[in-house]
């Protein structure tokens, strides 16, 4: 989130696209809740009729995968009625800058496009400059070139009857969402979207993002309270998950993970630090290789020096240009190349796209550690569906974990905060923490390697134990001191004084030269330079009456809690809404929440672009920095009722990553498979069900796999409420019980009626023995172009009453 | 008697997220049982003598096409006369003179089952089929007369739920009304005078639950 949870309660309109936030999220729906007692109107925008939707003022279905269609749409209107918040976007967006001449985009490609790499060369996706490398602009953002004109140029294509044609949103639903919406570009109301998992699990799913983004800097909605683009992390903890490095392609704090191409520390430092030729930007990633360095002392403690490169030789690099994703990891487990794997606390079984590859794949392995509160499809894989145990090799080792409320930690929520968390009790038997697992797997793995040798030893042997408890054991308090970071030497910073051991008290002091170490530099600050935990305070201190709770557990980065603030104030540092000020320029400082930034507002003297964290210091409504265009354009899901894209002759997003195994059928405008489906979660079941599937009063409210669809669809296939029904793609099949409501209406696509279906993914053969198997059986191996996160929510199926 | 205690349950916040249902379910230490998946949310499909507390999901379209969808978190009215207790014997059946709240003992083996049930406009006494005891809501009765909130009250996430003093709810009911009425017309607070647990509708009661204001 840019914002937090508390914050939504002070939006004037809500729209929430791409999230079921009542039924994955009800909490936020507190807050919701009471933005609507204030006046406030929320709009839902979704394939289906949620109970999110049941609480919305105005509710516009849309066919899955057409999101960019549909914002695309909202952009165009929202520049063709001069709705723009235009102070905001001269001032802090780079809509002012030209785009160099040589910048085009034709026919669903931008310039640069190499069908062989299936990817561009984006040389061209850049700005003009002067002699000096200074970025031209032309703030009447009449100048065809510049980014602004050329925006509008983009989404001209985008007109209310193209969009609904793609969409099958009514044109006049569109019309609708977009006026309530595009209402809030004034300086006196705030716009919010929330969005969840129905943005990003998609083939264009930044880009879905990215066009939340653009609609929201237009309006200048960035930055203020009750505005923002407001993700819905999932389980309470994968904010935590992301901040540290889940994911292959970064390092905690997301840093960008190190390339092969990049040898030396310098060489990657420089990779990660951009420079700027604009004398108003803070540029504040120029700071990287400080958090990098610190990092690496994290990590190796002593071993670490100046002479040896901090241990970065140590880290391992990945091919440039190799994707190692998840469903990657599997294409290639698949293909018999892999031969272990540790699952630590999830069910890829069912969770991962295409689950008949991923289980074949788990047969190809020799071993797999599974550790886990209860059993599951993964750790069972060998006795499931279609499998004969008598000829799976696979070794599988379960180890029993302790439950989130038998551990102590941070939990980081969405809108940022970390907050400390106590072991309410004692886990049972045998059942360890996860961090204890893994302190007694890289315990072992040493001695190994001082009494065996073996090739390349050091990355572990000199892995620190700085944040070990005393007799060797996992301490979650002394982890995330590691994490924060510590001094190293004695030292003396803008005139104070640090001693060795203290704990570093806000990232600002981090530094390159080895004296101190972070383990993740957002988190830098969470405890105070005396090791006082900041993540466990509890203080309901008000002081901005806007609910930002500063001494409340602690909000990374330094305590911030609402990102980009200063953007919510104008040039001389004003509030353009002194009725909700998150922040105002008052005798000399900045006043309310942690700014994003300490110098002077634009206009002051040695006064700084709020946008800190681009290089130009503004934000981005044209975006080089992802892989498949710096516009968000519509392209079809990879599997698309259409056989060709209304938009341009590029029927798939050009960029993203295809796969050839036996099992990696697509079917796309293909007569076998005519209804759009996507997946979902119900707020009774989480994730695969591994867990609440052995809690029978959940089971009881949510107790077997369905699929919902249309009265419409229904009649069509002989189909009534509540019957067996087969649900099959190209890849996978299953039985499920069919759900037929007046929730669902078929679209009208390109002149066509269309239907689409949806289940929840909450299901396993596991347990409960009837409760049905998982929804991704039918999914697509097929992910996001930037991001990989996989294709969930559009692909086509049949349904047939059993 | 003193005002008592009320529950105020405006299904215009409500989102049916089913907190309520399962915390309900976990402070009275009812199991969950086994159900089928019949082309509905709504799941148990009704109360027994193992649930108190069911969420009714109802949805459907207006004359004018509009999709809606009804949440409707049911449960006993705890009514001011209550007339289940014509069911009663002796003392088995407690109608509490602090809180108003109205009790089933372990003794209601011995009630007249079939009265209660029958002269219930809201169709909520279940009876144990082992042990002939009847088995409803109590207004979270050993919670209340310990200070503390009933679980399903607690459990709600958007305040769809309150408990207080009596006269406070009808206050409060009487303000929501007056506010949802600018949305929807049809807002009222069902049976207020006679009942404890007061639900505010914002549609016409029957597209919620047959028994949603009594028979």
């Amino acid at each position: 989130m840019t914002n937090h949870w508390i914050d939504i309660q002070h939006s004037d309109c809500i729209l929430i696209q791409g999230s079921n936030a009542a039924e994955n999220h009800p909490i936020s729906f507190k807050w919701v809740m009471r933005a609507k007692e204030r006046g406030a109107k929320l709009i839902h925008v979704d394939p289906r009729f949620t109970r999110t939707s049941s609480k919305a003022d105005f509710y516009a279905p849309l066919r899955s995968g057409t999101d960019i269609a549909f914002l695309g749409g909202m952009i165009k209107y929202i520049i063709d009625n001069n709705k723009i918040f235009h102070d905001y976007v001269v001032n802090y967006t780079n809509a002012p800058f030209l785009v160099d001449g040589k910048f085009g985009f034709k026919d669903g490609l931008f310039t640069g496009y190499d069908a062989d790499k299936r990817g561009y060369d984006k040389s061209t996706w850049t700005y003009q400059k002067d002699a000096g490398g200074i970025i031209l602009r032309d703030e009447t953002l009449k100048n065809p070139r510049c980014v602004y004109q050329m925006l509008k140029a983009h989404y001209a294509r985008y007109d209310l009857k193209k969009v609904s044609s793609i969409t099958g949103t009514p044109e006049k639903d569109l019309k609708t969402v977009y006026e309530m919406f595009s209402s809030t570009g004034t300086k006196d109301r705030a716009g919010t979207i929330m969005y969840a998992l129905g943005q990003t699990h998609h083939t264009v799913g930044v880009q879905n993002i990215r066009a939340l983004a653009i609609v929201q800097l237009l309006l200048g909605n960035i930055g203020v309270c009750g505005g923002g683009v407001n993700a819905l992390r999932g389980e309470p903890n994968v904010q935590g998950s992301t901040d540290h490095a889940l994911l292959y392609h970064y390092l905690p704090g997301y840093l960008a993970a190190p390339r092969t191409s990049q040898q030396t520390l310098e060489s990657y430092i420089k990779k990660i630090t951009p420079s700027t030729t604009e004398a108003k930007s803070v540029n504040w990633q120029s700071n990287y290789g400080k958090y990098a360095v610190s990092l690496l002392k994290s990590w190796y403690g002593d071993a670490a020096t100046k002479d040896n490169e901090f241990g970065y030789a140590w880290v391992p690099k990945a091919d440039d240009g190799k994707d190692y994703s998840v469903m990657t990891l599997f294409d290639v487990m698949y293909a018999g190349k892999i031969k272990g794997m540790t699952v630590f606390g999830q069910n890829p079984a069912c969770s991962i796209p295409n689950s008949n590859k991923v289980r074949a794949a788990f047969a190809k392995l020799d071993w797999m550690v599974h550790l886990n509160i209860f059993d599951n499809e993964t750790a069972s894989f060998w006795k499931g569906p279609g499998m004969d145990p008598a000829k799976v090799k696979t070794e599988v080792f379960l180890l029993p974990a302790s439950a989130s409320v038998e551990k102590a930690g941070s939990q980081t929520n969405s809108g940022r905060w970390i907050q400390w968390r106590y072991e309410a009790t004692k886990a049972p038997g045998d059942c360890i923490y996860a961090g204890e697992a893994i302190i007694r797997i890289q315990n072992k793995l040493k001695e190994l390697y001082k009494k065996e040798g073996g090739t390349f030893p050091e990355p572990i042997l000199n892995m620190t134990s700085d944040g070990l408890a005393e007799k060797g054991g996992y301490d979650a308090e002394k982890v995330a001191k590691l994490i924060n970071g510590y001094f190293l030497a004695d030292v003396e910073i803008g005139g104070k004084q640090y001693k060795k051991g203290d704990c570093v008290p806000s990232f600002a002091l981090l530094q390159a030269d080895g004296t101190t170490s972070s383990g993740n530099w957002i988190c830098a600050g969470s405890f105070a330079q005396d090791g006082k935990n900041l993540m466990q305070r509890r203080g309901k201190a008000d002081p901005t009456g806007l609910g930002l709770y500063p001494e409340w557990s602690f909000a990374w980065p330094v305590n911030r809690r609402v990102l980009y603030n200063r953007a919510s104030c104008d040039p001389t540092g004003k509030p353009y809404n002194p009725k909700r000020a998150v922040l105002e320029w008052k005798d000399g400082k900045w006043v309310g929440d942690v700014p994003d930034g300490a110098p002077p507002p634009l206009a002051a003297e040695g006064g700084k672009l709020p946008f800190i964290m681009k290089p130009d210091g503004v934000s981005s409504l044209f975006g080089p920095g992802l892989g498949d265009g710096p516009f968000p354009e519509h392209y079809e899901p990879l599997e698309s009722p259409l056989a060709r894209n209304l938009m341009s002759a590029q029927q798939n997003n050009p960029a993203i990553l295809l796969y050839n195994s036996d099992k990696d059928m697509v079917a796309s405008a293909d007569a076998r498979f005519p209804i759009v489906m996507t997946t979902y979660s119900s707020t009774e079941h989480w994730c695969t069900g591994a867990f609440t599937r052995w809690q029978t009063w959940l089971t009881e409210a949510m107790p077997q796999a369905y699929v919902e669809m249309s009265e419409e669809l229904a009649k069509e296939k002989g189909i009534k409420n509540g019957d067996k029904v087969r649900v099959e793609s190209a890849r996978g099949k299953l039985e499920c019980v069919a759900m037929v409501t007046p929730r669902f209406r078929p679209f009208l696509v390109n002149g066509k009626t269309l239907h689409q279906v949806g289940m929840p993914y909450n299901y396993g053969w596991r347990f409960p023995a009837d409760n049905g198997d998982s929804a991704n059986l039918l999914t697509p191996t097929v992910g996001d172009a930037n991001a990989m996160t996989p294709e969930y929510k559009a692909f086509m199926v049949n349904v047939v009453k059993v | 008697m003193a005002d008592g205690k009320s529950i105020l349950v405006d299904v215009s916040r409500c989102t049916g997220c089913r907190g309520c249902q399962v915390a309900c379910k976990q402070w009275n230490g009812l199991p969950g049982t086994r159900t089928k998946q019949t082309g509905t949310y709504q799941n148990p499909p009704d109360f027994s003598h193992q649930t108190f507390k069911v969420v009714r999901f109802e949805d459907g379209r207006t004359k004018e096409g509009k999709t809606y969808w009804h949440f409707f978190s049911d449960m006993c009215r705890h009514c001011m006369n209550p007339p289940c207790l014509a069911g009663a014997q002796g003392d088995e059946m407690i109608h509490d003179d602090a809180t108003g709240a109205v009790v089933y003992t372990e003794g209601t083996s011995k009630s007249d089952f079939e009265m209660s049930l029958s002269v219930c406009p809201y169709n909520i006494p279940r009876q144990d089929p082992d042990t002939k005891v009847m088995r409803k809501c109590t207004m979270c009765f050993d919670r209340i007369t310990s200070g503390l909130t009933p679980a399903c009250v607690l459990s709600c996430p958007t305040g769809a739920m309150v408990f207080g003093e009596r006269d406070a709810m009808l206050a409060e009911a009487r303000r929501r009304v007056d506010i949802l009425k600018k949305t929807w017309p049809r807002a009222q607070a069902l049976n207020a005078d006679d009942v404890r647990v007061i639900f505010i509708v914002t549609d016409d009661p029957l597209k919620y639950h047959k028994y949603a204001a009594g028979v």
